[in-house]
């Protein structure tokens, strides 16, 4: 009988196949005496070689994804089966340093050429310091830091995954992702719904799981299975290759089963994240950052207009709704200029920066003007960080002088929530960017994993203010969307239709699972399993209605 | 001792790719071949970890040195290695993707 542990399901699929852990690095304790130094070089040597091995492994597996990952995993390798490196390591086991410490200060020794040598060098110092984890961690018989490389399919269990552990992620190796850390809006699992991975997280206990323990994960329900068998592992599969062909199957606009519509748009940065063929109704959230990233000035008109007229004539006849530089002193860009903040996240940011630097503004807005006009699409413009009904107010004007006729405002302060019906008399609609309205409601850093149960977005609070706004749009008679990673999660996208949410945008690949979703509720139901989740004491108790 | 000064010509310096290649083809050579960049002390070139210590950039005159059967050959056959840019067939970089939100 297999053992079962449970977690947050936060991206929706089954997957079955033996687990493997992200070890933390190795610490270091104090030097112990030697007793046998030939028996140490052995296991110094060891050690080196174990990683070579290993390395070597990584190297070839990279090969099919990006020829600069292998060069540099090779590169690694030639540094650890470098003779110098075995000779200081030799002299310090022969002067009665352990194996761990002779590895470690060998590496410390070429650390130190490196910063000293500056520029590129200093860059590979994190490249040394990797192999030392390496090292260490196998003389002492640890298990590899860093993502493992089993050379199979696996499932991957970490404490909780940073963007950093997951650069080098080959999606095609992994079965799905399990985190004892980490909440629905952590990196796990927008990462997750945005390769199509089922994930799991707070499970507590998964670290526990030996390497190559073959488990189920259920990306929905959070349930996880330990120690299954072989025919659990072929029903797991199934059942998996039977949900996506259903997933598959449905096409076309959102919709309860009754017919009550919810539109199901999707989340992009460029026109490289737009669905391939047909199968979204528009986009709900187009981010313009990527163009003003890592640039020293402002991009020019003419670059603005090409870029946004590019994912314009992609969706003729098709809602796009496009949120103007959200950048500030939490996303600094240079060309801004703003000073550093004490406290960034509550500064200078969003549509803040507006009245400071009008012209970024100003030039954004006639450039999307004039993409638009190139193009059939239905062009809707929104600002990020609105607080009040005069921000919004002097957001709108703004649009009109552009040429725009169709302004919105984000909500992701409470204070937008709470006097949403002041906003929606000077804008056309209403966004609400569940991430960031989290992190204000709750006063919870979203970068902080210790906070995660705060940034649920089951939170009834978090709910309320979603129904606050769902009652002032249906009021004026204007829609109100939600665009966080919330709109992501199914059973929670069930929720927010029966709290009067008019679209759901979220990244393409979730959007056949919310569909599903949707499809299988009356509106009625929708709204009876609101109601119920917003009465709920809290987040788990309202995620429990809805999942079971 | 047979010695050749030569100057690096790699865009990238004595780093990476060029490093790699150099350092293979050292360990190739049947002679020990040491290199140094001016008066500093001279390092293995076999050894991946002490070539890119040397810091050695597109530009910087390095010395290498060996003794015994083959030694000039050896010489040659390096110098004229660390002589050419061997970036210059090097694959693009990737650029890694990010994952942001609303």
């Amino acid at each position: 009988m297999a053992d079962t542990l449970r977690g947050i399901g936060v991206s929706p699929g089954l997957a079955a196949g033996p687990a493997y852990r992200v070890a933390a690095p190795p610490r270091l304790g104090a030097p112990t005496p030697v007793a046998d130094q030939d028996a140490e070089l052995a296991r110094a040597v060891g050690a080196l070689a174990t990683v070579a091995v290993d390395l070597t492994g990584r190297a070839a597996a990279a090969e099919r994804r990006s020829v600069a990952a292998a060069e540099i995993l090779r590169a690694q390798v030639l540094m650890v089966e470098d003779p110098a490196l075995a000779e200081a390591v030799t002299d310090a086991v022969h002067s009665g340093t352990d194996a761990a410490h002779a590895i470690d200060a060998a590496l410390a020794a070429f650390r130190e050429a490196f910063e000293a040598a500056g520029g590129y060098l200093a860059e590979r110092v994190a490249d040394l310091d990797d192999l030392r984890d390496r090292a260490v961690a196998a003389c002492l018989g640890r298990p590899m830091p860093g993502i493992p490389a089993p050379g199979h399919p696996f499932v991957l269990i970490a404490h909780d995954l940073a963007p950093a552990d997951t650069a080098g992620l080959d999606p095609g190796d992994v079965l799905a992702l399990l985190t004892v850390a980490g909440g629905p809006t952590s990196h796990t699992a927008i990462l997750a719904r945005a390769l199509g991975l089922p994930a799991v997280v707070r499970c507590a206990g998964a670290l526990d799981v030996p390497d190559g323990t073959v488990v189920t994960v259920d990306g929905g329900t959070g349930q996880v299975a330990i120690g299954v068998d072989e025919q659990t592992v072929a029903d797991t599969r199934a059942a998996e290759q039977r949900r996506r062909q259903r997933v598959g199957r449905s096409t076309g606009p959102g919709r309860t089963a009754d017919g009550h519509p919810v539109a199901l748009l999707a989340n992009v940065g460029s026109a490289r994240d737009l669905p391939p063929g047909d199968d979204c109704e528009g986009v709900g959230l187009f981010r313009t950052e990527l163009l003003y990233l890592d640039r020293t000035d402002a991009p020019g008109r003419d670059e603005q207009i090409s870029a946004y007229a590019e994912v314009f004539a992609a969706l003729p006849n098709r809602k796009v709704v496009v949120r103007t530089l959200d950048a500030g002193a939490d996303k600094p860009l240079p060309f801004l200029g703003l000073p550093d903040e004490p406290n960034p996240a509550l500064g200078v940011r969003g549509l803040r920066v507006a009245p400071q630097r009008p012209a970024v503004l100003r030039t954004q807005l006639e450039a999307i003007a004039k993409a638009a006009r190139t193009a059939a699409a239905e062009v809707w413009v929104m600002a990020p960080m609105v607080s009040t009904a005069a921000e919004a107010a002097w957001f709108a004007a703004e649009c009109r002088d552009a040429g725009l006729p169709v302004a919105g405002a984000m909500v992701e302060v409470p204070a937008a929530a709470l006097r949403a019906g002041a906003l929606l008399r000077e804008v056309d609609f209403l966004s609400i960017g569940t991430n960031d309205l989290s992190q204000y409601t709750f006063a919870a850093d979203r970068m902080c994993g210790e906070l995660a149960e705060l940034l649920d977005p089951w939170q009834p609070a978090l709910l309320a203010l979603v129904a606050a706004c769902a009652d002032a749009g249906q009021a004026a008679g204007k829609p109100v969307g939600v665009c966080g990673e919330a709109a992501a999660d199914p059973a929670l996208a069930v929720v927010l239709a029966g709290l009067g949410v008019t679209s759901l945008s979220m990244s393409a690949r979730s959007i056949p699972a919310v569909r599903d979703a949707l499809a299988a509720h009356t509106l009625a139901d929708c709204r009876r399993l609101a109601h119920a989740a917003l009465a709920a004491d809290d987040a788990v108790a309202a995620r429990a209605i809805v999942t079971g | 001792m047979p010695s050749r000064t030569v100057t690096v010509g790699s865009a990238s310096g004595l780093h990476a790719r060029p490093a790699a290649l150099f350092v293979a083809a050292a360990a190739a050579e049947p002679v020990p071949v040491t290199i140094r960049v001016g008066d500093r002390r001279a390092v293995p070139a076999r050894s991946m970890l002490s070539v890119l210590s040397l810091g050695a950039k597109c530009g910087t005159e390095v010395v290498l040195e060996a003794e015994g059967e083959g030694a000039d050959d050896a010489l040659d056959a390096l110098a004229d290695l660390l002589a050419r840019d061997l970036d210059a067939d090097a694959p693009p970089a990737t650029a890694p993707a990010g994952t942001g939100d609303g």
